[in-house]
């Protein structure tokens, strides 16, 4: 894309945030260019050239421009800046740090620095000089808040670079040369602690990518014990709205086990981004007993601002987190909404006047959403350390319907499944994760099963599916009881039917605003799974169905009070006892 | 608005459509505003010399050489205190016979506050209804619409909350109000002595529909304005939010869009979206805080109005007929209010979270026990109480004519606890069943 004289273009016309710009040189698809007006230059993407025409896309409100204002080319694409400094930031779609920003509103044009060039860093290499090294390949570290913060050799570098000099153990600003590589031809090149990446483009600087087998804890036990997502795997929770998806999304990143986060706010509510913006800053992360925001990076384009920064969004979190999968980290990246994404592809399609899909949306849309979610994974990087991308999105699907071509689309290309049921939410059974719609694909991975037997314990599995049938059975004996009435049918059916009643309320339900319960460990899972089983696999005596009901309340309430105490603690015991007690009472030796 | 001097005048329409106008006219700005022989119209579309205008009240009439004017701006209002207690029409200018206000030229549609700026919504707005400040308590900085069929209550449950709500500033917005539901809201006002801390921008039935689209930037101007510059908490009311929809429709319709779901345009998210989220808690202590109304066509909630509303919005409302005991209830398994977790049992009693979600739970054992009836199954005793409990809960507090404090809801949740269950069926934390438990007498 070398060029000798940056290409510049006039506009021809205006529909909304879509212009027609006629150039004078050469433009490439998705380069990026600015709009100069008075005072400003608004930022916009090439979507479609056709002869001297470059469609773009303003990533600003076009609010009064005019034909023949003038555009330049800029000969690069969408990129972001990578370097020390990302780490709890509040940045917009386009890697724009907000709070750099003047004022209140925000500004059109007003683009900032997403890290910072002042600050120094500590830094230590790794490499010595006379090292042959390859793009991706870690020279030295700094420390991000507590995250050792690798530098590497640039991902645009091709071929083999030996490493000339490096700079000694101390501090420096990113942008100070901190190596100086030399190529194939004997051509000197000064590295500095930044590079920039486009964001379109997946970084592959790894040796491998197998198919991830190592599970995620998550302290939501629904997903750990019955669906669980590995690291470097991807998922996805689609559901109605109010059922409860960005309460269990918000609980992901404060409890999932990953070194840090990226949460993409794409097209969704600002006062949910804002409220992790205030409270990252309080919670304490329980891993470290740092606070939450020091391993949180959030890529905030909320509902309200211009369109087409929010396509751009997505790319911009997914790019962050593969620069940090590339030093060895596991990454989670949370993106609430896929579907405002989509939509935003959808608006832009609209605009350029192509023929729609289903739903008006591109014909590609499926497309687009799997090779994005083949960007998440779990690596093997060429030092032999490891580094995942785990990707949960959130689809919203219009009406509730399943069937729209988002989800479908999500659908293919996920590999876990979290169906959030409206009917769950209404009767306020949070979170409202349908244990039997929802599915892991993991769970059938061999490489999956070896790790949980032999890091959880060898009969987990078994247990899970034990307790999958279970809910299976108790959804048949309600549909039964519901048809024939509590009197037409056996007592076993209300039995069965209680024993799900059980694992649902005690393992299932989950209350995400209690201290304790909102997050379990594995340790108290494996406990509460196996006490559960325990409970359903005893014979019980019963006279009549109204005894099972109030019996069986009366075990969920011990097992609910005892999810409020801390583990093990005098309280929990206490209820265990009474617990033990009462199964006592009716069990049949 | 008046043209000035020494402004060309172009007299050659080469194409007219039911909404639109299109001339040949270089140098004009997106969005700049004109007039068509007095009509006011707004650029949406330029093709090198071609200028496609939206022409808010129809293009009936219109000669293809009619005269005109572009203003080199886009819509504006003027701000000041004079806007207080006045009544507006959809381009801002006063239709109560009283003189025009003077105050400072804004532009309409201004952008958006930049998030890490706002402030978390932190205060709690009671109603007196406990349908809503018990189940789906409303805090300040937040966007919620009631979810109604046209023939329920919603304009009178939506003035009885403006009344109560503690707000300094009432922004009224009507798009496609009939006159009768105007007079309404302006008798309701005026009695109770309020007219003068509300501003009202109007587009009644009477009116073109496409004016229409500019109500809500209108008065969330005017919101902006009184919550930016004088630190107030306002209160947005916007009514009806599907007419305004429907307008969209048609102006897209007419520029020959592609529709995506229901006809709708394929922006309508983001079109909402830049207004509902203009709610918000500025950290100087103003506030913006918008109700309104979504109508529903037979209660379908998937339709994609209330479907994309209901993604934007933090909740919903439903109000529903309540037959056991024939009063309007607000609906406690569909309404949801995403922020009241914000302030209950934080700036409400501690135990309010959980008697709120027992007695939903309850009310949903009612509710199952009820198909049972139906179905022509014997009841358990249990039933038979929930049956019971679900008739006191909508009478003393679901119905929309109850006026009581919040912690007093909370007492007669327990109350009605006590009344017809013992304390694990209600299954409640029980350091709060030690506490609030109520003793015999």
């Amino acid at each position: 894309m070398a060029k000798n004289k940056l290409t510049t273009g006039k506009i021809q016309s205006i529909i909304a945030n879509l212009l027609i710009v006629e150039a004078d040189g050469p433009v490439s698809q998705n380069e990026i260019c600015y709009i100069k007006i008075p005072g400003v230059q608004l930022m916009a993407e090439v979507i479609k050239i056709n002869g001297n025409n470059a469609y773009i896309q303003v990533f600003e409100s076009t609010r009064g421009l005019k034909v023949g204002d003038s555009v330049e080319f800029t000969g690069h694409m969408l990129e972001v800046t990578l370097g020390p400094g990302i780490l709890s930031k509040n940045f917009d779609g386009l890697q724009n740090d907000l709070d750099k920003m003047d004022g209140v509103f925000l500004k059109r044009g007003d683009y900032t620095n997403p890290l910072e060039d002042d600050k120094l860093w500590e830094f230590k290499a790794i490499a010595k000089a006379g090292d042959k090294v390859f793009a991706g390949d870690w020279l030295g570290e700094v420390k991000e808040n507590w995250i050792p913060h690798k530098i590497m050799v640039p991902f645009k570098f091709i071929g083999s670079y030996t490493i000339k000099s490096i700079v000694s153990e101390g501090e420096y600003k990113i942008n100070d040369t901190i190596a100086v590589l030399s190529n194939e031809k004997n051509e000197d090149i000064a590295i500095t602690m930044i590079q920039k990446w486009p964001v379109r483009i997946p970084i592959k600087n790894y040796k491998s990518k197998p198919r991830p087998f190592k599970i995620m804890e998550t302290g939501v036990r629904t997903m750990d014990i019955l669906n669980p997502i590995v690291e470097g795997g991807t998922g996805f929770i689609p559901g109605p709205f109010g059922s409860g998806k960005t309460v269990l999304q918000h609980g992901l990143a404060k409890q999932a086990e990953a070194d840090l986060i990226i949460v993409a706010a794409c097209g969704e509510r600002a006062n949910e981004v804002v409220e992790i913006f205030k409270e990252y800053p309080e919670l304490n992360d329980p891993r470290t007993g740092r606070k939450l925001i020091e391993r949180t990076t959030i890529v905030a384009n909320t509902s309200n601002m211009p369109v087409a920064a929010r396509e751009a969004s997505v790319y911009t979190a997914m790019t962050l987190c593969e620069y940090y999968r590339s030093m060895g980290l596991r990454v989670l990246l949370l993106a609430d909404s896929t579907s405002r994404w989509a939509q935003a592809l959808r608006e832009m399609s609209n605009r350029m006047e192509e023929l729609p899909g289903p739903d008006a949306f591109p014909m590609d849309l499926s497309a687009i959403v799997s090779s994005f979610y083949a960007r998440a994974g779990y690596v093997y990087l060429n030092n032999g350390k490891t580094g995942s991308v785990t990707f949960i999105g959130t689809v919203s699907p219009a009406g509730g319907n399943l069937k729209e071509p988002v989800t479908e689309s999500t659908k293919k290309a996920a590999r876990c499944f979290y169906a959030l049921s409206q009917q769950r939410a209404d009767s306020k059974r949070y979170p409202a994760i349908d244990p039997i719609d929802s599915y892991s694909k993991y769970l059938e991975y061999p490489e999956f099963i070896e790790y949980i037997q032999k890091n959880i314990s060898s009969d987990w599995i078994e247990d899970v599916l034990y307790t999958k049938n279970i809910l299976l059975r108790g959804k048949e004996a309600y549909e039964q009881i519901n048809i024939l009435g509590d009197d037409g049918v056996p007592i076993s059916y209300h039995l069965n039917f209680w024993k799900s009643e059980i694992i649902d309320f005690v393992i299932l339900q989950q209350d995400a605003f209690d201290d304790v319960d909102a997050s379990t460990p594995i340790k108290r899972q494996k406990y509460m799974l196996k006490s559960i089983i325990n409970i359903c696999k005893n014979d019980y005596n019963f006279d009549s169905f109204e005894e099972v009901n109030h019996y069986f309340k009366k075990i969920i309430n011990f097992c609910k009070q005892m999810n409020y105490s801390d583990f093990q603690s005098e309280q929990f015991k206490e209820y265990e006892k009474k617990l033990n007690t009462t199964i006592e009472e009716r069990k049949i030796a | 608005m008046e043209t000035k001097a020494f402004q060309k005048i172009y007299t050659k329409i080469t194409q007219v459509t039911k909404a639109t106008c299109s001339l040949s006219a270089p140098g004009i700005g997106y969005e700049e505003l004109a007039i068509i022989n007095g009509r006011l119209a707004q650029v949406v579309k330029i093709n090198k010399d071609i200028v496609t205008l939206q022409v808010f009240s129809g293009t009936e009439g219109i000669p293809t050489n009619a005269e005109v004017v572009f203003m080199g701006k886009p819509p504006t209002l003027k701000v000041s205190d004079e806007l207080s207690g006045r009544i507006f029409n959809a381009y801002g200018e006063p239709i109560d016979d009283m003189p025009d206000i003077q105050g400072e030229e804004r532009e309409i549609g201004s952008p958006s506050v930049n998030p890490v700026r706002r402030e978390q919504p932190s205060e709690l707005i009671a109603t007196g209804i406990a349908g809503i400040d018990l189940n789906n308590t409303i805090v300040t900085g937040q966007k919620i619409p009631f979810f109604a069929d046209p023939d329920q209550p919603f304009n009178q449950v939506m003035a009885m909350v403006a009344l109560r709500a503690q707000a300094d500033r009432i922004i009224l917005g009507g798009m496609g109000m009939t006159n009768d539901d105007f007079l309404f809201y302006k008798n309701v006002f005026e009695n109770a002595g309020a007219s003068d801390r509300i501003v009202s921008f109007i587009n009644t039935t009477e009116n073109p529909s496409v004016e229409r689209l500019l109500v809500p930037d209108m008065a969330l101007t005017a919101a902006e304005y009184f919550a930016v510059d004088k630190n107030e908490k306002v209160l947005v009311l916007l009514t009806d939010m599907t007419l305004y929809a429907d307008a969209l429709s048609i102006v897209s319709n007419r520029m020959d869009q592609i529709p995506s779901k229901d006809s709708m345009p394929g922006s309508l998210y983001s079109d909402l979206a830049k207004i509902y989220e203009k709610a918000v808690q500025f950290p100087e202590g103003g506030s913006i805080t918008i109700i309104a109304v979504t109508t529903l066509s037979g209660g379908d909630i998937t339709h994609a109005i209330p479907d994309n509303t209901g993604y934007i919005t933090e909740g919903q409302l439903f109000l529903r007929k309540d037959s056991d005991i024939g009063k309007v209830i607000v609906d406690p398994f569909r309404s949801l209010s995403r922020l009241k977790q914000l302030v209950i049992g934080k700036q409400t009693r501690e135990d309010h979270p959980q008697v709120m979600n027992a007695a939903i739970r309850l009310f949903a054992d009612a509710a199952n026990a009820k198909t049972k009836l139906q179905n022509g199954f014997d009841l358990s005793d249990y039933d038979e109480r929930t049956l019971n409990f679900a008739k006191d809960y909508s009478n003393d507090l679901l119905a929309i004519d109850v006026n009581i404090e919040i912690n007093k809801m909370i007492d007669t949740g327990w109350n009605l606890f006590k009344k017809h269950f013992t304390p694990e069926e209600v299954a409640i934390k029980k350091e709060f069943v030690d506490k609030y438990w109520p003793k015999n007498e």
